[in-house]
């Protein structure tokens, strides 16, 4: 996947933000993989780096600035983002209970996946134009 | 199934209220060695019922402490469960059952509150199921057999069935008992102890069953731990001392667990959803009789338990040739659905289980429209007014699109609903067939040579033909591709639970003759 510094698949809202900061005091460094399939599926599931393994089924689809020293990866199974490629996907946090391992489940909030197309330019940016 | 009778019951009365047909204690710990012990770290979390959007009671907030109990408790009863009989299992879970049924509308109305479903469903579908499956796994159980092969004149193979011990089990939200009792019927009926971890949505009504039916099992048999996934499931999931985890939700919680399980070298097996096509050749619509009306129920079945189904037919695929026509005639279908208080028995469509999934919902509504979709009816979260008004509805929802786009592939959860055209039999195979999952599929046709070809060439571990949504406990369900590994229902799911003992046996009188 080629990216130049302007463009990025992946964004966080300042909500989202400050919910990670203060997960990533809690836990430490923190990663997430986007979810696919039933019940709390497209969920983005956010666990402390080396919980989760990733390997050659999944790709990095970018980095987003909470405000911390590292930007926290994003990642997604190859299979997925054959479906999702065209899509700019933004990080945001609501009120509710989710499923699954997420580090987020007991502070009541819940991280979720805002999705728009992505622009021409993008498309170009990503040799999907 | 049987549906409730129109304009026979009255709106059922919410728990909490004068003549409320179940009651929830204010608070639950635990379900360890037979009775409710409050979490080791004292904490508790609320429970909110989707129906109104307002806590109801408290559930414990279970930690590793908690599951290490719950382990541990499960293994001193697995000493002498695993002594028991298949007789006295199947016993026992045969009284479950008529205990369940004995107390059928309450634990109805209890899961209802609890997950927002229509009663209509719980009471017609979900408990009746659940009682079922405990009736079926009984009576699987004690026609069991193991098996005798003849190896030589003198040698005999001898195959008994084992428990594997402690399982865990994780559960989720949208049929928070009949999903339950899909892992417990079996685990139970083989012999097998089990540690429970419901989802956080819907952690109490399963509490409500067990307070009906728990004097039933010897104390300790089984054992539920509630939590958060991360605090709760996640140390289950990795516990040391348990033989296998069963576990239905999504894909990355799904690998999650197999990486546990790979760190541990014990059996999984996980349902993991779908995005399951329901296809409808021409010759549905070739008269309007009775067939066509089953057809257009099949094609409204996106909105049973508000889509919140992991075989969902959330993929409607019309030939070309009755598109227009038949489309139109579902539509009107879809809006006679009867929107409205989940306690009423005339109400067809509820609440979504929680915020969180109505957020996710309405922002995949939002994907569809952007993505190019055409909205063709509902696409709005319901106002249902007064009591309701902070409850969690959504219009059922039909898009018209490409298989292509993101409304087509992904797993909304919710009563949206979209359709897309085909032109002959291999389009309709292709369409349905490009997806990551292989759940759930429908094939409708009056003609049974194509229906036959369809439900054999669609790669999904279920293919309703000429009808849809039917669980039965003796029909194996479960998942092609990424929709999981292993089968549940049927007795092949016995088999997941237990182990197999070969006694290899000489008879000969002298030896083999090598030294």
């Amino acid at each position: 996947m080629s990216e130049t510094t302007t463009h990025s698949r992946v964004a966080v809202t300042d909500e989202a933000a400050g919910l990670l900061r203060e997960l990533t005091r809690q836990h430490g460094r923190l990663m997430v993989h986007q979810s696919g399939g039933c019940c709390d599926g497209s969920a983005p599931m956010c666990y402390p780096i080396g919980m989760f393994i990733t390997g050659p089924s999944d790709v990095l689809l970018g980095a987003i600035d909470a405000g911390l020293d590292d930007p926290i990866e994003v990642y997604m199974s190859e299979s997925q983002f054959e479906y999702w490629k065209y899509t700019h996907l933004t990080i945001d946090a609501v009120p509710g209970r989710g499923a699954g391992f997420s580090v987020e489940g007991p502070t009541g909030m819940r991280f979720i996946i805002r999705s728009r197309m992505l622009t021409d330019a993008e498309l170009t940016a990503f040799g999907l134009g | 199934m049987t549906i409730v009778e129109e304009g026979v019951s009255s709106v059922y009365a919410a728990p909490g209220q004068r003549g409320a047909r179940a009651e929830y204690r204010s608070r639950y710990g635990h379900w360890i060695g037979g009775r409710f012990v409050d979490p080791i770290k004292g904490q508790y979390f609320e429970n909110i019922s989707p129906v109104n959007g307002k806590p109801f009671t408290e559930v414990g907030r279970g930690t590793v402490e908690d599951i290490d109990l719950a382990v541990d408790t499960a293994w001193k009863a697995f000493e002498h469960w695993k002594t028991t009989s298949p007789t006295e299992r199947a016993n026992i879970l045969l009284k479950i059952a008529d205990r369940m049924e004995e107390h059928l509308e309450a634990i109805a109305v209890a899961e209802t509150w609890e997950n927002g479903k229509p009663v209509r469903e719980t009471l017609a579908a979900d408990i009746p199921l659940a009682i079922d499956h405990f009736r079926y796994f009984a009576g699987v159980l004690r026609a069991e057999e193991g098996g005798i092969s003849i190896i030589d004149n003198d040698t005999v193979a001898y195959h008994f069935n084992e428990p594997l011990g402690v399982v865990g089990q994780i559960i989720p939200w949208n049929f928070p008992i009949l999903m339950a009792v899909w892992k417990l019927a079996p685990a139970l009926a083989a012999g097998n102890c089990v540690v429970l971890k419901p989802a956080e949505q819907t952690p109490a009504s399963i509490l409500f069953l067990v307070e009906l039916i728990g004097d039933l099992l010897p104390p300790g048999v089984l054992n539920i731990v509630n939590g958060f996934g991360i605090e709760a499931g996640a140390p289950l999931a990795q516990h040391k001392r348990i033989r296998k985890v069963a576990f239905t939700g999504e894909t990355t919680t799904g690998r999650l667990i197999m990486q546990y399980a790979s760190q541990n070298l014990i059996p999984v097996t996980l349902e993991l959803g779908g995005k399951s096509a329901n296809v409808f050749f021409e010759d549905v619509a070739r008269e309007r009789d009775q067939f066509f009306e089953k057809a257009l129920e099949g094609f409204s079945f996106f909105a049973l338990n508000q889509g919140e189904v992991c075989t969902c037919p959330s993929r409607a695929l019309l030939q070309g040739s009755i598109y227009d026509e038949f489309l139109q005639a579902g539509i009107e279908r879809v809006g006679k659905i009867i929107q409205g208080n989940p306690l009423d028995p005339a109400t067809m469509i509820g609440a979504q289980a929680s915020n969180d999934q109505l957020e996710k919902i309405l922002s995949y509504i939002e994907i569809g429209k952007a993505g190019g979709a055409r909205l063709a009816c509902g696409g709005e979260r319901a106002d249902l007014g007064g009591d309701l008004a902070d409850g969690y509805y959504v219009q059922p929802t039909i898009f018209e699109g490409t298989n292509d786009m993101r409304i087509f592939q992904e797993e909304i959860f919710g009563p949206v609903l979209s359709v897309t055209r085909f032109t002959d039999f291999d389009d309709a195979i292709r369409i349905a067939n490009d997806t990551l999952y292989g759940l759930g599929a429908g094939v409708w046709s009056r003609d049974v040579n194509t229906s036959y070809r369809a439900g054999r060439a669609i790669e999904a571990g279920r293919v309703w033909t000429n009808t849809y949504h039917q669980y039965p406990a003796h029909a194996a369900f479960g998942g092609y591709k990424q929709s999981g590994i292993g089968r549940e229902n049927h007795l092949k799911m016995l088999e997941h639970y237990q182990q197999t003992k070969n006694l290899l046996v000489s008879y000969a009188e002298g030896p083999m003759g090598f030294f």
